[in-house]
């Protein structure tokens, strides 16, 4: 990605690393893309309402400037594994709305044919190796991933996006390990949203934080903001750096904060309404970055009205073309379960 | 001109498969517990560390589940990875990959992507190494759709039916006994495959179809020497697959012979005697039935240290010749 020229880039010598790296336009796709993720979960989540997607859902609404600032660094040919709070993930490495609508409407125009819903939202081609409904299932897959990387020297990078939930399975810390004697080309990217369904990482995790596990495998372990684009771009930045010098795998703690519940089920129970609002009104991610976009001069009210504008038309029509896709015909259950071999 | 044929031993064959597919396929590579320098547990990747090297011939630390993942991973973004659990008891530690990822994979992305990856679980009883080091759970793995579950029992087919599993598409789950490591059979040199899905009648025979799987191929052999001295005529089919099943070749054994019986080692409640026998009774061959269907299995128990007591928890050669007998002369 084309970045900031060196004129530009000198007289903004004192900003965040993100807008001293990035062109205002790409940065203004950041945007762009950080209202796309909230406003098609708040349309995913207005379409489960009306009973136009059933089963369930996990939003990570309050979350996007992690998502976006972990895949700022990534190319096209780099990879993710992704979670079941994957809908961000998804977004950022440069899915389509409009089919991931039709995912999770059950229509054959998603990017699962219908068969994986919004637990299983995947876009090979755009490096998206898939969500996930098993907590930290994708860890050893993006090692798995990296290893290619490695023997097959593509160069790729492999990002494991993961909760904090994750963090106490079994397969983050033989994934980490193998990853670090392996130097292998990936970056583990832990979310840690305070929860994990309910409990608190406090009442469940024995480290302050999960980054701090990263001295147990050898790996950098780096704590940012997960609600600052510039802080976890940065971070990314310089893993991606790292991973392609061929020097190993980083261990990223995202700290960030769901405002939702954990699926649709939830009541709410283990946090209190203060601390949901001081989160939404103080610490909103897309708030944040678009007012330091405003502060340094990369957009005006303007500017932000046209993106949000845009966002909503993008929005509408992608939720039409999930409605008016076909369904898959139940005669067709049993494809995909197996290679079709000619 | 055919293939030079050569008496190997079923982990001689194994190992020549691999290199094989390692010479024919650069993205072919072993990952596993202590199978480089080590050679494996039992040997059968021997020396190919020395051939192949510590990148191609993988040692892992041991984290079934981690290994098993990263299997799954490097399968699907480009590579033939044919991971070797030590003991097939460890894919207990492994399930999540397998049943959630492995197997599943392909279907919950609507068909984006195949999960090349090859496993192989030395498996079974009779070795002394008691109950967590001697089980037969390959009926766990045939439950799942998405993968192919296959028990080689000779070597002519261990070799074949791996090379098929490495150019196989999809997850293959391969159930070697380890009493048959050392079993020797004629293999020919080079290439060749051995269909996966694909039954093998290995003797025919009038009286009695006997559906046996691994090490119960040759037993089962073995009682049917035995029982044609006495007049009675087995049919032996080795079943080799047990997902996909070939249904017909059984069938169509059962349709000619009239009796069936079912031979495994793994314990016999909810077993593959359990499938098979239920295929029948839903086949055309059930109206050919002069007598109830008989399973040989495992007993109900973990597998025991004691040795008599280890060989008293599966069927042996007399077990199955006095119940062939029974079951052909109408003894209940």
């Amino acid at each position: 990605m084309a970045g900031a020229s060196k004129a530009v880039a000198d007289s903004r010598a004192n900003l965040p690393f993100v807008y001293r790296q990035y062109s205002a336009e790409q940065l203004k796709q950041v945007l762009y893309k950080m209202y796309l993720i909230r406003r098609f979960e708040e349309g995913a989540e207005e379409s489960y309402t009306r009973g136009l997607i059933h089963g369930t859902m996990h939003l990570s609404i309050g979350q996007e400037a992690s998502a976006m600032g972990i895949c700022m660094p990534l190319g096209e040919d780099d990879q993710i594994t992704s979670t079941h709070r994957g809908h961000g993930h998804c977004i950022a490495k440069g899915a389509e709305v409009k089919r991931m609508f039709a995912e999770f409407f059950g229509k054959t125009t998603g990017y699962c044919k219908g068969r994986g819903g919004s637990m299983h939202i995947a876009d090979v081609a755009k490096g998206n190796l898939g969500a996930n409904g098993i907590v930290g299932g994708g860890i050893p897959i993006a090692v798995g991933a990296a290893l290619s990387s490695k023997m097959m020297k593509t160069g790729k990078v492999v990002v494991s996006f993961f909760g904090d939930g994750a963090n106490n399975e079994g397969a983050f810390h033989e994934a980490l390990n193998m990853a670090a004697v392996w130097k292998l080309p990936v970056i583990f990217v832990c979310e840690n949203n305070g929860y994990g369904m309910s409990t608190s990482t406090a009442r469940s995790t024995a480290v302050k934080n999960i980054a701090d596990r990263a001295a147990a495998y050898s790996m950098p372990g780096v704590i940012v903001n997960g609600n600052i684009f510039s802080e976890v771009a940065e971070a990314s930045y310089k893993a991606v750096e790292r991973a392609r010098a061929g020097e190993g795998p980083t261990l990223i703690e995202s700290k960030t904060y769901r405002h939702r519940g954990h699926s649709k089920s939830d009541r709410n129970r283990y946090r209190t309404k203060e601390e949901i609002e001081d989160w939404m009104s103080n610490r909103d991610p897309i708030t944040l970055f678009e007012n330091e976009l405003r502060e340094f001069g990369f957009i005006d009210d303007k500017g932000i009205e046209a993106i949000r504008e845009a966002v909503a038309r993008e929005i509408a029509d992608g939720i039409e073309f999930a409605k008016t896709s076909p369904s898959p015909d139940v005669s067709e259950t049993g494809n995909y379960v197996y290679t079709e071999q000619a | 001109m055919d293939a030079m044929v050569r008496e190997l031993s079923y982990a001689q064959a194994i190992q020549e498969a691999m290199a094989i597919a390692m010479d024919m396929d650069e993205r072919v590579f072993l990952m596993g517990e202590d199978i480089g320098v080590y050679g494996g547990a039992f040997q059968v990747t021997g020396d190919l560390v020395e051939r192949y090297g510590t990148d191609r011939v993988l040692d892992t630390p041991i984290s079934e589940l981690g290994g098993a993942g990263v299997a799954v991973g490097a399968a699907v973004t480009g590579m033939r990875p044919i991971f070797e659990f030590q003991f097939s008891d460890f894919a207990t530690l492994a399930m999540e990959q397998i049943v959630n990822q492995a197997a599943k994979m392909r279907f919950m992305l609507g068909g984006e992507v195949s999960v090349p990856v090859v496993m192989r679980f030395p498996a079974g009883s009779g070795t002394g190494a008691a109950a967590q080091h001697s089980q037969s759970l390959e009926a766990w793995l045939g439950h799942v759709p998405g993968l192919k579950v296959i028990q080689p029992a000779t070597p002519y087919d261990a070799k074949g039916m791996l090379l098929a599993a490495v150019a196989d598409p999809d997850p293959v789950m391969i159930f070697e006994h380890k009493l048959l490591y050392k079993a020797k059979g004629p293999v020919p040199e080079g290439y060749y495959t051995v269909p996966i899905g694909k039954a093998d009648i290995r003797r025919e025979g009038r009286d009695l179809t006997i559906v046996a799987t691994s090490i119960m191929v040759q037993k089962a052999l073995d009682a049917a020497a035995t029982l044609e001295a006495e007049g009675i005529d087995v049919e032996v089919v080795d079943l080799r697959t047990i997902r996909p099943m070939d249904k017909q070749t059984v069938i169509d054994s059962v349709k000619k012979t009239s009796r069936l019986m079912c031979v495994y080692e793994a314990v016999k409640t909810l077993g593959i005697g359990a499938e098979v026998s239920a295929m029948i009774a839903e086949s055309e061959a059930f109206d050919y039935l002069d007598a109830p269907i008989v399973r040989l299995g495992g007993a109900e128990t973990p597998i025991p240290y004691n040795p008599e007591l280890e060989k008293a928890t599966v069927p042996q050669v007399p077990d199955i010749i006095t119940a062939a007998r029974d079951l052909v002369k109408g003894v209940r």
